[in-house]
């Protein structure tokens, strides 16, 4: 008997929780401008997430999902792609989609119950979030396959959580992904919880990252809260995929230090004490850390940049509520192109009732 | 004009969809150097190539699913989905995703996808591959629902499809595929898909169907002509969106209907059809309105498939009950 194929999972992490450098720091981290860009996106997306949730306990807002403890997942895939490379998220990746050009007011419409806010001004081609767990994953294979056929160098980069990984379409889209060798960077956000099952009854597999073994493809671990680690290993990968090399599947290890939505109450199936134990690990205060003791922060950075992401954050959430709702007629002028005869009549009823807006 | 049957007309189609535009791609099982297990895609491969004709892996969702992502980077594809049984995999796609990214995007992406799967029975086929979803499909706003039933029609249908900035699920009827033959010129030219056909006119009752209930429905017109009776025949074609106008229009001059459709009776397309000429014409009803379907079994093996599928008698018995109500 002999092995013919190994797992070799490898996990790459830069920043140990303390902010001390444990691995080989990417090129790109030498620059300080660009670790402070990191911070302030970190930063944003969690005084985004604290506003938002804020806004749902005050019935201002829908049901919101957090990303909190998570932050540097999608911060740091989205700092490592190129602006026409395509977003394909799933729900919890909004500090990603803030570096990419989405907008707070933006944000805040979409979780606020209103279409205009997958509109995006800036990322014209990022594909708006997907909530049906996991089906997102053949479209990043298209978006790919797409960029293949055409010649570009561009890359699709999709983002699922460790549930996700359990679903059919993810497994197809892995094994399509392998077949054609398409540019698609697939990233578990492995949160450590799919609502109230634990990512040991989830998969019997001792690493989400195998699963790509499986198809073929390039499969690797990396620490999620350790954003210069997350955005090199998606660095990496991308580069492969524009090299014609195939796609990589890049699982993420984080926590999810908040409920799975505002409409969940973990503590009915996870004890306080897993989540106190998880703290110290959260990829904010380890970034601060290596940034202040390699001196380029201090105490005074950090109140301005609070400072000026809180003011940021309130003038989009008033921007928000501001915003009259859509009328009525936007329901029926976006189903098709056209709108066919009978979907015009029942436009026309519908905004003859009284009171309709 | 070349005589064609069903199957060449849609293979046409895709040729000449394929040649006028280099966006649109096929893609699907064995649909490659294959040509399809229909042979609807058959040459293909030859002449285009495996970068727009891609054979995929086994995996119905993400043959929907990758054609979404080709769709919002602005290709054309059209997917085949092998057999009608395995297409309700896709439903997922087609209802979370491709049906409701224009309006959920408020226009920024849109997915111009067609998905084609052969539907129906009579050809004595294993199980799972004689269903009729089209009411399934045709329930999901943003869609579009098409089922031809002469290959003039699917290869001008299928061209109009292809074209159409929406995604639309063309279901082809897979007893029609090599039953007749008839001259289709492949000139390109596309047919509305928002429009019944009104394939044979008369004065005493309207019969509606589509897809290959088409032909058993004209098989009966003519044995109703023989005893002076003179059907309307209605050819439903794009059943989503669904043309009202041309079957309220029947009803008012003849005020009887017969709907026929090979799906189970019980939320069938047939009752979509009843409503609304019960809302917009039922002043104009001399008779109920009579339904000749499946039934609401499962679709039996072959050997008893044939007492499943309406017919020319059982078409015949509903016209002689809706003409004898007084």
């Amino acid at each position: 008997m002999r092995v013919v194929s190994e797992l070799g999972i490898s996990i790459s992490r830069v920043l140990d929780s303390e902010g001390k450098v444990v691995g080989a720091m990417p090129d790109f981290a030498r620059d300080p401008v660009m670790l402070l860009r990191l911070y302030r996106a970190l930063v944003l997306t969690r005084t985004f997430d604290t506003k938002a949730v804020a806004l749902q306990r005050t019935g201002r807002l829908g049901t919101f999902a957090s990303s909190l403890g998570q932050e540097a997942v999608a911060v740091g895939v989205a700092a490592a792609m190129r602006p026409d490379d395509v977003f394909i998220p799933s729900f919890r990746e909004h500090g990603g989609q803030l570096w990419r050009g989405v907008t707070l007011k933006e944000l805040f419409l979409y979780w606020g119950g209103d279409e205009r806010g997958n509109d995006f001004a800036g990322p014209r081609e990022d594909f708006p979030n997907c909530v049906p767990v996991g089906s997102h994953a053949p479209h990043a294979v298209g978006v790919a396959l797409a960029f293949r056929l055409r010649g570009d160098k561009r890359a699709a980069v999709c983002v699922f959580g460790d549930g996700a990984t359990s679903k059919g379409d993810v497994a197809e889209a892995l094994n399509m992904a392998g077949v054609w060798k398409v540019p698609t960077v697939f990233v578990v956000n492995n949160n450590a919880w799919a609502i109230s099952v634990p990512r040991e009854k989830q998969s019997a597999a001792a690493t989400l990252a195998q699963k790509a073994v499986a198809a073929g493809v390039v499969g690797e671990q990396v620490d999620g809260n350790d954003v210069i680690a997350v955005c090199a290993v998606v660095e990496r990968a991308l580069a492969r995929g524009r090299q014609g090399l195939g796609p990589t599947v890049i699982e993420a290890l984080t926590y999810r230090l908040c409920d799975h939505t505002t409409a969940d109450d973990a503590s009915r199936y996870r004890d306080d004490a897993e989540v106190s134990h998880h703290w110290p690990a959260e990829p904010l205060v380890r970034l601060r850390n290596f940034l202040t003791h390699a001196g380029h922060w201090n105490k005074a950075a950090e109140e301005a940049l609070l400072h000026e992401c809180t003011n940021a954050v309130e003038r989009a959430a008033a921007d928000y509520l501001a915003t009259a709702p859509q009328p009525l007629s936007a329901n029926f002028d976006f189903v098709y192109a056209t709108a066919p005869a009978e979907l015009g009549d029942q436009r026309k009823s519908a905004l003859a009732v009284e009171g309709a807006p | 004009m070349t005589e064609l049957s069903l199957v060449q007309a849609v293979n046409a189609a895709l040729r000449r969809a394929m040649v006028e535009n280099d966006r649109v791609l096929v893609l699907g099982e064995d649909v490659g150097i294959d040509g399809g297990v229909f042979r609807a895609t058959d040459g293909l491969f030859s002449s285009f190539g495996a970068e727009r004709v891609l054979d995929t892996p086994i995996a119905e969702a993400s043959i929907a699913g990758v054609s979404i992502g080709l769709a919002a980077q602005g290709f054309r594809p059209v997917a085949e989905i092998q057999f009608t049984g395995f297409a309700y995999a896709c439903i997922d796609q087609m209802l979370n995703h491709a049906s409701r990214m224009r309006s959920r995007t408020r226009g920024r992406l849109t997915c111009p996808m067609v998905l084609r799967a052969p539907a129906g029975g009579g050809i004595k086929a294993i199980e799972h591959h004689s269903e009729s979803p089209e009411a399934m499909f045709a329930h999901i706003p943003g869609l579009k629902v098409v089922m031809p039933s002469s290959p003039a029609r699917a290869y001008s249908l299928l061209l109009s499809a292809i074209r159409d900035p929406d995604p639309v699920v063309f279901l082809e009827p897979t007893r029609l595929y090599r039953a007749a033959r008839e001259d289709v010129t492949d000139d390109g030219a596309g047919l509305p898909i928002d429009r019944c056909f009104t394939l044979r006119s008369g004065r005493d009752l309207t019969i509606v169907s589509w897809g290959a209930m088409i032909k058993e429905a004209l098989e009966a017109t003519d044995r109703l002509a023989s005893e002076k009776i003179e059907a309307e025949v209605i050819d439903v074609a794009t059943l989503k969106p669904l043309d009202s106008a041309t079957i309220l229009a029947s009803v008012a001059r003849t005020g009887r209907l017969v709907i026929v459709h090979e799906a189970p009776m019980t939320c069938g397309y047939g009752a979509e059809i009843a409503a609304r000429v019960c809302e917009g014409a039922i002043t104009s009803l001399l008779a109920p309105i009579e339904r000749v379907t499946g039934y609401d079994t499962m679709m039996p093996y072959l050997r008893t498939e044939a007492a499943y599928m309406p017919n020319v008698g059982r078409i015949l018995d509903a016209v002689r009950r809706t003409m004898a109500f007084a």
